[in-house]
């Protein structure tokens, strides 16, 4: 068992998550983190999921994806040069100043921005890589984490090429 | 020129060249129904039950498939149901469609837009449903969409590897206008785009492998039979002088009458084709996709072999068994390029293998039955069959005992004449497919084989067989028994024999008498020819009720989690049964038979 970052682009539409959702169910995979959203392409939605399963079970659910006619392209991102970035909000109990301003300090080692201020907390954004995100939350939360949202994963190759693994490139994934 | 989505959901299939339709109206899809009278080229068939609406469908289209054609002319099964119930009924056909690569279009209404969602009276998610059961999927809200849809829902069943697609059209959207621009000629689906033509790299590499293998086998699927390629494969094994298997919906792919075939693998397959799996040295499985009960135990399967496997999906691919050489495409094009690749100098001799082979074939040969025998046997009835038909009939099968017996028993020489749910195992699917496929082949004799269990979940159907006068022959195998689950009890249960007994079912004579059908009652061998004469001296539907014996096992038998290898040959007729075989302990126990 690995983790793997999927990346599909789908045209956009109403029952493709529910299709790409429905492969994944009926082989219990489990998706640890899941976003959805429009691309430069107008009609064409890109997914980004990490999945933790065996190299040859990620294999065979990209191969039914592939076979969902909504989906143009998937690619496993998981051994690229590649950027992962997700964002978090997390709402941080501070009743003290002391507190505060220790807060305000970690948030600024992490570069996160603090987005609300209130009487007895503050709510704060961070931007990074998965683990980047865990740490300052496990920095917080001696201080008490109230509210918490990740927006999950999304990721992006390095360089100039697009995502590989072509549907004409399919034989790659079985060779 | 405006017409409205019933008319338009019509014309469409006009254009697809649709001439049989199966299904049944409810409330909303009325409009529908209301304009079908107008379109004199759609031919609608009535059914008691949508379920068989879809396997009627699944049985016309497959037994259609004998005519080869081009991919996108291929002829697709077309069924009809209402919304809620109506749809759900047509699930299990679907499902059975999609698990043996069936095309298929099921059209469905459903409650008008403005009750969409509302929980409204026979409203059902049904497209929600169908998602896992089908290549494709539309849901229809808008009129102007229906042309584009059909052309795609059409497109998307017939090519590439075939499977159901399903459109779901709700009422109001049949009853509005709109304004008909001609049918589309083409599709625009730039994510499907399957993979006909072989990458000759992989072609070359297994062509090499074809000529070092020195104990190398065939394993035929489905794929040729839905590509049409029984000639390319016939060539191409003649060539190479390879032994050919089929797997049990490939049956019918490959002459059984031919010197190089092996008859079909698997479960209850051959033992020599299941030997000859587990001791050769190349597989080549064309169009099949590794079922486990083609191939037993994944980890067991042909342990000394390089495997070449060649499928248009490449899902199939790797899925459950390891691949040397994977080759994405359609089987007739494949064969078409491996063929020529193939130098026939530096091809190894194989007579010793198929000398082997042949070996196994005398020692474990079918059951033989003597002459005259106190009960009637389920193979006694399926040569008796072969004999009259001479072996040119269409078997529609059902599943169990019967489906295995009429596999093994019966010499299938002409493409498409084995027709069975392998891949779903739906009881029920024989007599509506058997119907479905008279209708698509009303030049051939087709025979429904259905054990008295599977003939209990629709045999409502008679009354279609009665109405239109199909003259499908029934061959009713009754033992009073779920003969496959009491034998599987029998063996893995310690002879706990649960709710199996179907003693006490009705007087099937009388039951074809009520719905005006001949029928006639066979209960000892010498009256088998006698009675499957005059069932097809008949012009008409006829039923033959064989009052079989009870406890017959079904052999050869590759056990639940094992592997071709360890199959339990059969013994001969007058040997021990099987029960005695597991009392002696020679036989197979429940402890190495954990099922799968």
């Amino acid at each position: 068992m690995s983790k793997h970052t999927l990346v599909a682009t789908v045209e956009e539409g109403p029952v493709v998550l529910n299709r790409v959702l429905s492969l994944f169910r009926q082989r219990s995979f489990a998706i640890e983190s899941l976003s959805i959203g429009r691309t430069n392409e107008v009609g064409i939605m890109r997914l980004t999921m990490v999945v933790d399963g065996a190299r040859s079970a990620v294999e065979q659910v990209t191969k039914q994806l592939y076979k969902v006619i909504e989906v143009r392209k998937v690619s496993d991102l998981t051994e690229d040069a590649r950027l992962e970035r997700e964002l978090a909000l997390i709402k941080v109990s501070c009743k003290a100043a002391p507190q505060r301003a220790e807060v305000m300090q970690i948030a600024d080692i992490y570069r996160a921005r603090i987005v609300d201020v209130a009487s007895t907390s503050l709510m704060v954004e961070v931007t990074g890589p998965t683990v980047k995100v865990d740490s300052l939350i496990e920095l917080f939360r001696p201080y008490g984490v109230k509210e918490l949202v990740r927006t999950g994963v999304v990721a992006m190759s390095r360089g100039q090429a697009a995502p590989r693994s072509e549907k004409n490139d399919r034989l790659k994934l079985v060779s | 020129m405006r017409l409205n989505g019933a008319r338009a959901i019509c014309q469409s299939l006009v254009e697809e060249g649709v001439s049989t339709i199966f299904g049944l109206p409810g409330g909303a899809i009325m409009p529908l129904y209301d304009v079908l009278p107008e379109f004199q080229q759609l031919r609608h068939i009535l059914v008691r039950h949508e379920q068989c609406a879809g396997h009627m469908a699944d049985g016309y289209a497959r037994a259609a498939a004998a005519t080869r054609k081009p991919q996108d002319e291929r002829t697709v099964g077309v069924c009809f149901g209402t919304s809620g119930p109506g749809a759900t009924n047509l699930v299990t056909g679907i499902c059975n469609a999609h698990m043996d690569s069936v095309p298929l279009v099921a059209i469905t209404a459903n409650v008008p837009n403005s009750m969409i969602g509302t929980d409204a009276f026979q409203e059902a998610d049904i497209t929600g449903i169908t998602i896992p059961i089908t290549k494709q999927n539309y849901f229809v809200r808008d009129g102007r969409d229906l042309a584009r849809v059909i052309k795609e829902a059409f497109h998307l069943a017939r090519t590439g590897r075939p499977g159901p697609v399903h459109v779901d059209v709700p009422k109001d959207v049949l009853l509005n206008e709109i304004e008909w621009h001609g049918y589309p000629t083409g599709v625009d689906l730039p994510g499907y785009q399957p993979t006909l033509e072989p990458n000759m790299r992989q072609v070359k590499e297994a062509a090499r492998l074809i000529e070092r293998a020195q104990r190398p086998v065939i394993i035929a699927g489905q794929g040729v039979l839905l590509s049409g390629a029984w000639d390319e494969l016939l060539s191409f094994a003649e060539k190479a002088r390879i032994p050919v298997m089929t797997t049990l919906l490939g049956i019918s792919g490959f002459p059984e009458t031919h010197p190089l075939s092996l008859g079909f693998l698997g479960m209850h397959g051959w033992v020599h084709s299941n030997y000859a799996v587990h001791n050769a040295d190349l597989v080549v499985s064309i169009g099949m996709r590794m079922d486990d009960r083609a191939c037993g135990k994944f980890a067991g399967f042909a342990p000394q072999a390089k495997i070449v496997h060649i499928d248009i999906d490449p899902a199939e691919i790797g899925k459950n068994v390891r691949v040397d050489v994977p080759i994405v495409g359609d089987v007739a094009r494949v064969l078409t390029k491996l063929e020529p690749e193939l130098n026939p100098a530096a091809m190894q001799n194989h007579q010793a293998w198929l000398d082997q082979i042949g070996a196994w074939r005398e020692q474990y040969p079918p059951k033989h039955y003597p002459e005259t025998t106190p009960e009637l046997y389920q193979p006694q009835v399926i040569q008796a069959l072969y004999r009259a038909t001479r072996g040119d009939a269409v078997i529609v099968a059902d599943v169990g005992q019967h489906q295995m017996f009429a596999a093994q028993h019966y010499l299938y020489t002409q493409p498409c004449t084995y027709i069975t749910s392998g891949g779903l195992g739906t009881m029920g699917y024989s007599l509506p497919a058997a119907i479905g496929a008279q209708m698509a082949r009303p030049d051939k004799q087709v025979w429904c084989v259905v054990g008295d269990g599977c003939f209990q979940m629709t045999l409502q159907e008679l009354a279609v067989l009665a109405v239109h006068r199909v003259p499908v022959k029934v061959a009713l195998l009754n033992n009073e028994y779920l003969g496959m689950v009491r034998q599987q009890q029998q063996v893995q249960y310690k002879g706990n024999l649960v709710e199996v007994d179907l003693a006490g079912a009705p007087d099937y004579i009388k039951l074809a008498q009520a719905y005006g059908i001949p029928a006639w009652r066979v209960t000892e061998a010498s009256q088998l020819d006698g009675a499957i004469g005059a069932a097809m001296a008949y012009p008409g539907p006829a039923i033959i009720e064989f009052r079989v014996a009870r406890t017959e096992d079904v052999y050869p038998w590759v056990l639940g989690g094992t592997s071709l290898g360890d199959v339990l040959p059969d013994t001969p007729y007058d040997g021990p049964t099987t029960r005695e075989r597991v009392l002696a302990g020679a036989g197979p126990s429940a402890k190495d038979a954990s099922d799968r």
